[in-house]
């Protein structure tokens, strides 16, 4: 039985050995043709050659931002005599998100490829892979994948000879989705609060230790030794012009078959969510889906004709994201829905933004007093107002996240905001 | 407890909730001393080794005391003052002590949408405890935490070190005979 679901319409480039046992392993792994990529990276290719052939494929980081992988390298100090870090990003917390966990957990070995590869590009002497501390599942299998690399001359001085050495070192959080923002990273690193940094200075600048840093996300990384093995061009064929290659979608909430799904970027969001995670309950409709984690737009069950690229999604009125579908049927009530994920920002938020952490607070206690039958007309121009407030003016986009679904929600399912609230004024004149 | 050696690599990476601890388990003694200063030869600066460290103290004591708090500040050249700012920040340090198997139910949208609520209620019932308290026995300790990462395979529920994915009210009573 294939990986828990799989699909023929899906493009198997990351995922194709998940589900395997022994691709885990490292012999698993070089009977697969792994640590290849890596042999040809350090032995016949620069760092700049490198760089180039991710240009070329067009790739996009993971991680939810979408910022060119090939380009982020290039920003990184050539002739310094500093150290350089590479940051690995497996925070892996935004709700619906459970892509780098399956990559991590069945091909540890090709996100140390990547790992590897990445370093090798950006000219650093230590890579640090931050796994959020609650991966207790995931870490054993990193782990011993580490050991493994080092033990066999993947990791460690003079990698096969090639002249150069890396160190990496596994990292683990220990509960805080902020830690995933990628400055916020940094100072957790570091040893202090996971609080996002104002930028300028960026961290290909001034990162880790006050060193050139690069933070990547996971499946950004473990795609660059495919890259490097079959050339931009090949990753190009699939995709769009401005959305090249495969992405992997995790798919969660009312599906039959939830799952990580594998897919062309240029795919249709609703060939996804019938054929391969084969539709909603037995006997229900979608009402509403979040394509890329919570922190995105909600799109509500008319608008799912659309193309899972960067630009189709945005087009749609959403975003890519990290990937984390959250398909929600007929039966979801969608002031419920939206409490749970406002009292998540409200719970994640670091604090040092007013906006962020007295919008997400109160918003959080709004929504509560509506679900529960308390609510005012007035509430939603309330809410609207202060989402206004939260969007765009903070640190990080931590507060911006917190208001998406408030906004999306209010315009298209206002129904359900007002059937609560005249519920609950109905049953005050009652008493 | 494991003497086992570690590879320096993956020294500060061990899980940190296990059934077997001890609330007056020396700390940085014999392989955790090992382990203390393996982990500080991977970072450039001893600040960055607090959050393997706090682990490290949290895996064999089970929660983090203001005397491990001390002895850490001191280890690190920090205040303890500064060491607390960090365990208040990160919502997997325990400020004190929880039952043998901590289990942790997400109920954030993924798992809400399946119904993680009524697996909360049930674990709860079930071992006759409201959130946060340890069970007479000493045994159990429920807790509702944020998204763990593994949303398609709601509801998900963490205990100590293991993850069991899809648990639905029905199974529940399994899942606790299973501990046992
Ligand atoms: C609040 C917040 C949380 C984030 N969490 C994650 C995360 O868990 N994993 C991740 O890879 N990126 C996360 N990001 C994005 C990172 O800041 C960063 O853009 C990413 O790691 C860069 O890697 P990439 O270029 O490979 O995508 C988060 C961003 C914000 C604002
Ligand atoms: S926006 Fe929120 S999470 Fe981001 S830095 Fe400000 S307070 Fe912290
Ligand atoms: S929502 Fe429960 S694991 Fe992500």
């Amino acid at each position: 039985m294939a990986y828990p679901h799989s699909h023929p319409r899906e493009t198997r480039i990351l995922s194709e050995h998940f589900g395997e046992i022994e691709a885990t392993t490292l012999d698993g792994w070089i009977e697969r043709g792994g640590y290849k990529a890596v042999e040809k990276a350090l032995g016949s290719m620069s760092r700049e050659q490198v760089i180039e052939v991710v240009k070329e494929s067009g790739l996009r980081g993971r991680g939810g931002a979408g910022f060119p992988t090939g380009l982020k390298w290039s920003f990184m100090p050539k002739d310094d005599t500093l150290p350089h870090y590479l940051v690995c990003n497996a925070d892996e917390s935004e709700p619906g998100t459970f892509k780098d966990r399956e990559i991590m957990r069945w091909t540890p070995h090709q996100l140390l490829e990547g790992c590897i590869i990445g370093s090798y590009a950006i000219g650093a002497s230590h890579c640090y892979i931050y796994i959020r501390g609650e991966f207790v599942d995931v870490i054993p299998v990193v782990n011993q994948a580490v050991v493994d690399a080092y033990s066999r001359g993947y990791l460690g001085r003079d990698i096969l000879g090639s002249g150069y050495s890396l160190e990496l070192t596994v990292h683990l959080g220990a509960g805080a989705y902020i830690a995933g923002e990628e400055t916020g990273m940094l100072n957790s690193l570091e040893g202090r609060r996971a609080e996002p940094r104002i930028k300028p200075p960026f961290p290909a600048a001034k990162g880790a230790f006050g060193m050139p840093t690069t933070v990547n996300n996971v499946e950004s990384l473990a795609v660059v030794p495919h890259i490097v093995t079959n050339g931009g061009d090949w990753y190009r064929q699939w995709g769009t012009e401005k959305s090249s290659g495969t992405k992997l979608f995790s798919c969660c909430g009312h599906l039959q078959k939830p799952g990580t799904y594998e897919i062309a970027m240029d795919f249709n969001l609703k060939d996804l969510l019938y054929d391969l995670c084969g539709g909603p309950p037995e006997g229900r409709e979608f009402k509403a889906v979040i394509p890329g984690g919570s922190s995105v737009p909600i799109l509500a069950a008319d608008e799912l004709d659309a193309e899972c690229s960067y630009e189709g999604l945005e087009a749609a009125g959403s975003m890519v994201g990290s990937g984390g579908l959250i398909a929600m049927d007929d039966s979801t009530n969608m002031v419920h829905a939206v409490r749970r994920m406002v009292e998540f920002y409200a719970h994640e938020s670091c604090g040092q933004c007013t906006q962020c952490r007295e919008g997400t607070y109160w918003a959080a206690k709004i929504l509560r007093r509506i679900e529960r039958g308390g609510g005012r007309e007035e509430d939603i121009p309330l809410l609207l107002d202060i989402s206004a407030n939260m969007a765009g003016k903070t640190i990080c986009v931590l507060s911006d996240s917190a208001a998406a679904p408030i906004v999306s929600s209010i315009q298209k399912f206002q129904d359900d905001y007002m059937a609560l609230i005249a519920k609950g004024q109905h049953a005050a004149v009652g008493t | 407890m494991s003497e086992r050696k570690l590879h320096p690599a993956v020294a500060g990476a061990q899980p940190m909730y296990r059934a077997e601890n001890d609330p007056d388990a020396p700390l940085f003694e014999g392989a955790y001393k090992q382990r203390f200063d393996d982990i500080l030869t991977r970072y450039p600066d001893k600040r960055a080794a607090i959050l393997p460290v706090l682990a490290m103290c949290q895996e064999l004591r089970g929660w983090i005391s203001s005397e491990t708090i001390e002895r850490v500040a001191e280890l690190l050249d920090l205040t303890p003052a500064y060491v607390l700012s960090i365990t208040s920040f990160y919502t997997m340090f325990r400020p004190q002590p929880v039952g043998k198997y901590l289990i942790q139910v997400c109920t954030s949208i993924g798992c809400d949408l399946c119904g993680a609520e009524n697996v909360v209620e049930k674990l709860l019932a079930a071992t006759g405890t409201r959130t946060g308290e340890i069970s007479e026995d000493g045994l159990y300790t429920v807790i509702e935490v944020e998204c763990l990462g593994a949303c398609g395979f709601a509801t998900v529920v963490q205990v100590n070190e293991r993850v069991y994915e899809s648990v639905k009210t029905e199974t529940v009573t399994r899942l606790l005979e299973e501990l046992r």
